[in-house]
């Protein structure tokens, strides 16, 4: 089977303008939106507990919300179905410090009479811990952003690597906004796909760039437009194919792996669409508008094989003993 | 069809990848495996914090304490002795004895003593502190895993996180009630003390409040059996569970449990000492704070064995006789973070992963076969080569497989064959030029690696970070997919090459393109 069957070359950038202002439009809904509705972030971050339940027929949500509200530790919990009828969450802000008699064993007494039960899981996390998440995720967000312009810098160009962190951010900011549109829980697991998105946001967009390279160096145009539209054009079908794969993947993630994995099945569901968007539509644009310089680059690469080759020359000099 | 070197790597490969692999899937007693993850097989995990500043004030009290020895034995007039959260104070009445309390503390490590006119004030150097403090979470430690060796649980985990935090998994735990003892089994403090009742004020101990009792040097207690009932003691202990050297499960006359514990020969000579001069007095005897009782002392008590009597039933007999032998925790613990799961649930989350994983991968190998080909079907068996590699690996390194671990996995899949679509697009590219099928393959194979090699390293290098900063569950998630970078490379751009290269002469002869890369070639 073949979906991209002629070699054809797209204008892509010629559509440049009508993509930067649907970009622009998402990128800057998507911060009002998290500005102005936040994100419900999960107990990993805020501290809190979370005590799962399973009753042997339908819970009685109101008799648990009833029995709860007696205790000052869940004033301001909620209960939610989770999943099955049988089965549902309960969430407060609370948590406790000692080990004997913990806010577990005060929700197994306070529940004592709501039915046949059982506690399938208890999540307690203290406020110190949530600190240091918040610390640890945003420390290693940006080193990997630092990593990624290092590496990128290195191995292409620093307007390569400027355009690929915007990228990067485009990507994450329009998934993330509608993590907080549908008001997922943003977790530990949300952090793994925010991660997960910059490492496939990047991925793509490098296929991409490889391409552009490749035709900087083995042709003579000097169009750099015709360069990135020819590039973008081939790597097209690669591009739709492997996101296809993915979102595969990501989607049988979302639909069999539970509410307990929702917080990182569902950005990667929304990052997959985004990435794929963004490495065809706005990573190979944006180096265009940085003022990239095919002449300019050609002559570095030529300095290079020069240098190498002097090097070299130099090297089987010295090994001959002539120098 | 000729064998190259990248066919036989490839082969060695799949060994690899299946014998080291097995273990794990037979779940076979031998062998090293994959551990599950707590969230997958249930149990208890704990971060548990250590109040590492308690540590420093009991140290204090124990110098308090042998400075009180010391006095006594010498016949040095002390007055006002008393240990607050950073120094002890006394005043020496007598100055001539200055010269022989002087001796003393230079014997005593780590402290720093100021003296002015005969007011003493001691406190701690802060190298000794910060020792003292790494002692102490070390010897929480030590003391977690003791107690839960003598418990009976399988493969429990304690180990130190960062500085001050100590992570504690429980894999053996099934029910709510073994995890309630078990924690309470971890937080007891087990420290022992015996202490002197205040005979000149104990009647008096119901008006007292703490702040006037500390001014007397003493402490108010309360009753561990009946809380309404309080104890006035000296608030410096005459000996502790540091000097214990056993502790058993006893019965007293009654058949109730209680236990007896030993001293070893120094807290016998201070408990023989002790009890010779204060006949008709009472003893109390402390534990974690509460007075379990005061029996007055009607002669010397040598051999240093006491006992403890409660309200016991024999398994908490038991768990505190295990506490107070494996010691007293240096500093008090607290819960940091919790997180159980039932092993239902556990089994549940195993079944949905499968569950997404197989159709994950069904998708992903159909689409490819109907895509691709023969092209197709190489790239998919790269692809199963490639979980067995990560399976080996992570059984070799003993990983632990948790939730989001699987989620990598799932996700590698769609993510393993972008590698061989990058190069089978190249080869058609290749082929609709009109290139050779050999060369357009070779082209094909030599053009995409650059542009594998680049992004992979990217990849790798955010899933380093994603392992060095994140926790517990993410660091398998890092796991899981670095190692699958690394096989896809392996698999893709050698293996995949070889399995071409082996059949390339029949390609070239059979010259069917839709069969063997899913196209269609225009005749030239």
């Amino acid at each position: 089977m073949e979906l991209f069957k002629e070699d054809k070359i797209y204008n892509f950038l010629g559509k440049g303008k009508i993509f930067f202002l649907a970009s622009f439009v998402l990128f800057f809904l998507a911060i009002a939106l998290i500005s102005v509705k936040g994100f419900s972030f999960g107990i990993d971050f805020t501290g809190g507990t979370v005590v799962q339940v399973k009753y042997s027929g339908a819970a009685p949500i109101e008799k648990i919300r009833e029995s709860l509200k007696k205790n000052e530790l869940f004033a301001h919990a909620t209960v939610t179905e989770f999943g099955s009828p049988q089965e549902v969450v309960i969430k407060t802000p609370a948590s406790t410090m000692g080990l004997s008699n913990d806010i577990g064993d005060t929700t197994k007494k306070i529940l004592t009479g709501t039915g046949d039960f059982e506690i399938r899981r208890v999540d307690m996390v203290g406020p110190k811990v949530g600190d240091e998440l918040r610390v640890k995720g945003l420390t290693a967000f940006l080193l990997t952003l630092l990593a990624i312009m290092a590496t990128v810098t290195f191995r292409y160009e620093w307007r390569f690597a400027l355009a690929a962190i915007i990228a990067i951010v485009h990507d994450i900011v329009i998934t993330f906004g509608f993590v907080s549109y549908f008001e997922v829980d943003f977790n530990i697991e949300s952090v793994a796909a925010l991660l997960m998105i910059l490492g496939y946001s990047i991925h793509d967009t490098i296929i991409v760039y490889d391409r552009i390279r490749e035709h900087i160096e083995e042709s003579k145009n000097t169009d750099f437009v015709m360069i990135v539209n020819e590039a973008v054009s081939r790597t097209q079908s690669r591009t739709t194919l492997t996101s296809l794969t993915v979102f595969f993947v990501v989607l049988t993630l979302f639909v069999f792996g539970g509410d307990i994995m929702m917080g990182f099945s569902f950005p990667m569901l929304i990052g997959v669409i985004v990435g794929t968007y963004s490495s065809i539509f706005v990573a190979a644009q944006l180096v265009v508008w940085t003022g990239f310089n095919v002449a300019g680059y050609r002559q570095m690469l030529a300095e290079k094989v020069k240098n190498r080759a002097e090097k070299e020359k130099m090297r089987a000099q010295f090994e001959q003993g002539i120098v | 069809m000729k064998l190259n070197y990248r066919v036989v790597l490839l082969i060695i490969a799949t060994i690899f990848g299946i014998i080291f692999s097995l273990p794990s899937l037979t779940q076979s007693e031998r062998g090293a495996k994959v551990t599950l993850g707590l969230d997958l097989q249930g149990g208890l995990h704990m971060l548990l914090g250590v109040k590492t500043e308690e540590a420093v004030t009991s140290q204090l009290k124990s110098i308090a304490s042998g400075v009180s020895r010391f006095a006594e034995k010498n016949d040095i007039m002390i007055d006002g002795l008393n240990a607050s959260s950073d120094t002890v104070t006394f005043e020496l009445l007598d100055n001539d004895d200055a010269v022989l309390l002087d001796g003393y503390f230079k014997k005593v490590e780590g402290t720093v003593v100021r003296a002015s006119g005969g007011s003493y004030s001691i406190t701690m150097t802060p190298v000794a502190v910060e020792k003292l403090k790494v002692q102490a979470v070390d010897q929480a430690i030590e003391t977690i895993r003791n107690r839960l060796d003598q418990f009976g649980l399988a493969e429990p985990t304690v180990a130190k996180q960062g500085v001050d935090k100590i992570l504690v998994e429980l894999p053996g735990i099934k029910t709510q009630e073994e995890e309630q003892r078990a924690r309470e089994l971890i937080s007891r403090a087990a420290k022992l003390e015996l202490m002197a009742v205040d005979e000149d004020r104990a009647m008096r101990v119901n008006e007292l409040g703490d702040a006037e009792a500390m001014g007397y040097g003493d402490k108010i207690l309360e009753d561990a059996l009946q809380p309404k009932v309080k104890h006035l003691v000296r608030e410096i202990p005459i000996l502790d569970g540091t000097m214990l050297t056993n502790a058993q499960v006893g019965y007293d006359q009654n058949n109730n449990p209680t236990i007896n514990f030993t001293l070893n020969s120094e807290g016998a000579q201070i408990f023989g000492d002790f009890t010779a001069k204060s006949v008709g007095k009472r003893l109390a005897i402390v534990l974690d704070g509460k007075v379990y009782s005061s029996p007055v002392i009607n002669e010397r008590i040598g051999g240093g064995s006491g006992q403890i009597s409660g309200n016991y039933t024999t398994a908490e007999a038991n768990d505190l006789a295990i506490a107070l032998r494996s010691g007293a925790l240096l500093a008090p613990i607290y819960m940091m973070e919790k997180r159980s799961v039932g092993p239902s649930l556990g089994a549940d989350s195993i079944r949905a992963s499968l569950l997404a994983l197989v159709s994950g991968f069904g998708l992903v190998i159909l689409f490819m076969m109907f895509y691709y080909g023969l092209a197709g079907v190489i790239a998919n068996l790269a692809v199963v080569i490639n979980l067995f590699i990560i399976l080996a690996l992570m059984s070799l390194m003993g990983a632990t497989l948790t939730l989001p671990g699987m989620a990598g996995i799932v996700l590698h899949i769609g993510l393993a064959v972008d590698a061989n679509i990058i190069i089978n697009e190249r080869i058609r590219e290749g082929l609709r030029a009109g290139v050779p099928t050999r060369r357009a393959i070779a082209e094909g194979y030599s053009k995409a690696m650059r542009a594998i090699l680049d992004s992979n390293v990217t990849q790798i290098l955010a899933c380093t970070i994603l392992y060095v900063y994140g926790t517990g569950a993410i660091k398998g998630f890092a796991v899981t997919l670095s190692m699958g970078l690394l096989a896809s490379m392996l698999t893709a751009i050698v293996g995949s090459y070889g399995i071409y290269l082996l059949f390339m002469d029949r390609i070239e002869k059979n010259k069917n393109y839709t069969l063997w890369f899913g196209m269609t070639r225009k005749a030239k």
